[in-house]
């Protein structure tokens, strides 16, 4: 019995981080996608790339519990610095994400050190501040950024000078989706990592992670600074593939809406971002089509029906109806 | 005779014109069962809070085993072998009892900042944890969510965490409270075994516990300790019986 339950013990750890067959669904889909909607590559490069955005905000909300309104503000750095790369004659794609999430990190980094002293309500209105007044120094700074007319003249060189961003988009979803891919290799491990298993431990209980010898502090100034690396390159992406970068990448409004893809598809899963994103930029693309003078109230209805009847957003509504079916069954 | 465990000299804490703790003197021998006990407001939590490191003293100094840890941050005094339990439960509640300690045991090895190696990869952790859960008799339910326990079972979970820790000086704050004292029983068979590596402070109400557990008695008034010395004398004292005599008449 003893020996039964020890090795069901560790046999439930061993089962959490290896890879079960439903973690391929998004990537069948996304690799199915772009051979059956080859008319919307360019906007599923988008999407691929907000994904990214999306996986690096349930990093630090989902598993490490800090409530941000202010991801934008590493979404938007790099974009600008890919941009700006590009438009002085360095455009090549990798070097521009690789910059971009250097001074992502950088900016994750230097931040993350004033405003994770802080808790809750203080966070969220400290990572507000930074977003804010790096979107005004954006404004200002017009000789680099363009100010309000946005970053001009972009060159993109081809994906490591062998494929050329065409017309329909192919080079830039399949770019994009192979960075997801390493950003969702990142995470995946991270989170599975002792290291993402105390970052939990810190969202469920900071006090007791202090009394049981957890350099807090440090662990969320890590995890912060790589969350906003995987924005920037994320923000990168985005400015690469429109080859447009303006103001907007750095607005609370971005930080939001990001927040709010994230929380529709369910925090702290990983997989929220890969449900979440597609769902509501879908969604977003389709009402605004059907209904285009107010689209916005079918999108408002949406996200009141799930903070109503899905608390976990879709994914925590997936896993309570399995749970239900299991338990049904056993009996 | 060797180091005490943990020491404080003259240590104060004020809020304000109120002091929590007033030139406290206390030292605690190497595998000492000691119980820390006083009247609510005694500042014996407070006491918890200033020796972990969680409160920072206005003046006085914290040695453990011979150690100035005063400066020391929390996680850093853990590591010198200071662990404590928490008077309200402070658990992970959506993670599972065997998760909990492993959390405490990973953090011990060091190996909790590790971003690459998969948690369930390192079995040898989750095989001391899991030994350890059947050491204190909660073995059956490793598997199961914290918030699921029920509350007597939660207080062991406590202590497992601090064992988890591997402590030579450890901090009970009130260990029973809100346990139904049918499953009292339960967490005093815990304390009782645990080996004399280990120093133990207890900070208790439950007299009865108390007198059961602890081989010295310190009482704690207003921030400051009144006597101090071996449970039949400290039963004998009339000035504790006039504290906790004072403390039921005002109630």
């Amino acid at each position: 019995m003893t020996q039964d339950l020890d090795s069901r013990a560790v046999a439930f750890f061993v089962r959490r981080h290896r890879l079960r067959p439903v973690e391929l669904v998004p990537w069948v889909l996304a690799v199915g996608a772009f051979f059956v909607f080859p008319d919307y590559l360019a906007l599923g490069a988008q999407v691929l790339a907000t994904i990214l955005f999306g996986l690096s905000v349930d990093l630090v909300l989902g598993y490490a519990g800090i409530v941000t309104l202010g991801h934008a503000a590493f979404f938007g750095m790099g974009a600008y610095t890919a941009g700006y790369l590009a438009a002085h004659g360095m455009g090549a794609p990798v070097l521009g994400l690789i910059a971009a999430m250097a001074m992502a990190a950088l900016v994750g980094c230097l931040s993350g050190l004033v405003i994770l002293r802080a808790q809750g309500l203080s966070i969220l209105m400290l990572t507000l501040v930074v977003c804010v007044m790096l979107q005004e120094a954006a404004n200002k700074l017009t000789s680099i950024t363009g100010g309000a007319d946005g970053l001009q003249g972009m060159e993109v060189s081809p994906v490591l000078g062998l494929f050329h961003f065409d017309l329909y988009g192919k080079t830039a979803y399949c770019y994009a989706l192979v960075v997801l891919f390493f950003g969702w290799a990142v995470a995946r491990t991270l989170v599975h990592s002792p290291f993402g298993r105390s970052l939990t431990g810190i969202r469920e209980n900071v006090a007791r992670m202090h009394a049981i010898g957890t350099p807090v502090f440090f662990r969320l100034v890590t995890i912060y600074t790589i969350s906003a690396a995987m924005a920037g390159a994320a923000g990168a992406l985005i400015a690469e593939t429109t080859q447009l970068v303006a103001l907007n990448a750095l607005s609370i409004d971005l930080s939001g809406l990001i927040l709010v893809m994230v929380i529709f598809g369910g925090v702290g899963r990983l997989y929220g971002a890969f449900v979440g994103v597609p769902l509501y930029m879908i969604a977003q693309d389709r009402f605004s089509e059907i209904d285009p003078t107010y689209w916005y109230f079918w999108i408002g209805l949406l996200l009141v029906l799930v903070v109503m009847f899905a608390r976990g957003g879709i994914l925590g509504l997936c896993a309570a109806l399995i749970r239900r079916f299991e338990q049904r069954r056993r009996r | 005779m060797t180091e005490p465990a943990l020491e404080t000299k003259s240590l104060c804490k004020n809020f304000g014109a109120l002091a929590v703790a007033h030139n406290i003197e206390f030292s605690l021998a190497a595998g000492a069962r000691h119980a820390l006990i006083g009247p609510n407001g005694a500042g014996k939590t407070s006491f918890v809070n200033l020796v972990t490191g969680a409160l920072e003293p206005s003046s006085g100094q914290i040695f453990l085993a011979g150690h100035d840890v005063t400066h020391l941050s929390q996680a850093h005094r853990v590591k010198r072998g200071l662990a404590r339990t928490f008077q309200i439960n402070q658990l992970f509640r959506g993670l599972t009892v065997l998760e909990n300690v492993t959390l405490a045991i990973s953090e011990r090895h060091g190996v909790a900042g590790d971003f690459l190696r998969a948690a369930g990869r390192r079995r040898s952790i989750i095989e001391e944890a899991y030994a350890l859960l059947e050491r204190l008799g909660i073995g059956e339910e490793a598997l199961r969510p914290v918030r699921e326990l029920a509350y007597g079972r939660q207080r062991l979970v406590e202590i497992a965490v601090a064992l988890g820790l591997d402590p030579k000086v450890l901090l009970l704050d009130e260990p029973a409270a809100g346990v139904p004292s049918g499953e009292a029983g339960t967490i005093i068979d815990v304390i009782e075994r645990l080996g004399s590596e280990i120093a133990v402070l207890i900070i208790e109400h439950d007299m009865y516990l108390v007198f059961r557990l602890a081989r010295r008695i310190t009482v704690l008034v207003q921030g400051a300790i009144l006597v101090e010395g071996p449970p039949q004398d400290i039963a004998a004292d009339p000035r504790v019986r006039e504290v906790y005599l004072g403390e039921r008449v005002r109630r």
